[in-house]
């Protein structure tokens, strides 16, 4: 008898859940489109192997208000980002005399889909480069400037600008380059890997509580389509790798360095994860 | 975000009558005067203390600025357009410099 009784509470909580999702914590059905033109793929279905059943965009997960900043692009505060980036892209630096427009020119032809496509094999160094590497290590070998250390300089606003080009193209990343399916492997185990002082893995809040609370917040599946990111809290554009440790940090573990092998591993692993997923960047989160 | 720029969003025609909607941002770092840097010196206040909007040489808008506003402020009106004209915009900075920018608008 009792269990009848929770059942059908259970399903009452359930329809509830359903008509006001915004406030049970779960994703929001509601399309985004940027600037009344960009139709932007927020849900898609996964790529084979993935273990969820449908892959959502974090922007579903934000409240109303958060989620009309992103679909202006004069009131989204991460465009200011991207402005500098542009800035950036044409300014001469180093040695060389040359700027980013040196040899790229237009970002709006040159840069075109490309930061949809990261990270990247990249044979040289034997490891994958994501789009902040490939900026050090064309102002190191081509411009004779000093490489950015992480997110200082330029290195946030000018993979904004470069990753905006992008924007609206379905993320997708090629596992069949050099040793790259290895490094998707570490990255997925670094996944599923519990640690820290509370015991927890990415999965733990991102695969298996997407869409539930964590205190006063709601968890979102972890996607990073749209770094770097404004994020409100910070005020500021937040890269990947910032969040990546700021996450590790919150399970109270050691941080690996940004750009360390298991970052970057994991860098693989969680893009996959959101392939088909538009390019957001500048997204704006929480 | 060194160097402040403004940016304006007006619609570049409207009817006769028509109330239209005006978005507005500047970046800008908004010291409130209240922060000290790491000497423990207090850093200067710099804000931006005040805004205003000119249609065809009449105020449509205009309203003063506080310490408390955060940086790059954005302001979002609405103003009503019987003709033609231009819209002028200006930032007042607490060290004197006006910050200026102009927008036509046509009637359709």
């Amino acid at each position: 008898m009792k269990k009848q009784y929770l059942v059908s509470v259970a399903a009452i909580a359930m329809a509830g859940a359903l008509s006001t999702a915004a406030v049970a914590g779960g994703p929001v059905d509601e399309k985004l489109v940027i600037d009344g033109e960009i139709e932007m793929t927020t849900r898609t279905a996964p790529p084979e192997g993935h273990p969820l059943d449908e892959l959502i965009s974090g922007w579903h997960y934000r409240t109303v208000e958060t989620r009309a900043l992103e679909t202006d692009s004069f009131e989204n505060p991460g465009m200011l980002g991207v402005e500098d980036g542009e800035q950036i892209w044409n300014t001469v630096e180093g040695t060389e005399g040359k700027s980013c427009a040196s040899c790229h020119g237009d970002a709006a032809e040159s840069m075109k889909d490309v930061g949809a496509h990261f990270p990247k094999w990249d044979a040289e160094s034997g490891r994958p480069i994501n789009i902040e590497l490939q900026i050090n290590k064309c102002r190191t070998e081509r411009m004779g400037a000093e490489a950015y250390k992480f997110d200082k300089g330029g290195q946030k606003p000018l993979t904004a600008y470069i990753k905006r080009q992008s924007l609206g193209t379905p993320v997708s990343i090629d596992l069949s380059q050099g040793d790259m399916q290895s490094w998707w492997e570490k990255g997925k185990e670094m996944y599923y890997t519990r640690t820290g002082q509370l015991n927890l893995s990415c999965a733990t809040c991102h695969e298996d509580h997407n869409g539930q609370f964590i205190r006063a917040d709601h968890l979102s599946q972890g996607q990073i389509n749209g770094f770097p990111t404004y994020r409100l809290k910070q005020g500021a554009l937040v890269s990947v790798h910032n969040r990546f440790r700021g996450c590790i940090r919150d399970t109270r573990a050691e941080m690996p360095a940004a750009f360390s092998d298991e970052l970057m591993a994991l860098e693989v692993y969680v893009t996959w994860r959101g392939t088909g997923l538009s390019v957001e960047t500048p997204a704006v989160r929480q | 975000m060194a160097t402040v720029k403004p940016r304006v969003k007006v619609p570049k025609s409207a009817s006769a009558g028509e109330v239209i909607t005006i978005k507005t941002l500047i970046s800008h770092p908004m010291e409130s005067g209240q922060r000290k840097d790491k000497e423990g010196n207090p850093i200067p206040r710099k804000i931006i203390n005040k805004f205003t909007c000119e249609f065809n040489g009449q105020t449509v808008f205009s309203c003063d600025l506080d310490p408390a506003v955060s940086a790059n402020p954005y302001l979002e009106f609405t103003a009503k357009v019987n003709e033609a004209g231009t819209f002028k915009f200006a930032w007042v900075d607490d060290d004197g410099s006006v910050y200026t920018h102009e927008q036509e608008i046509a009637l359709k």
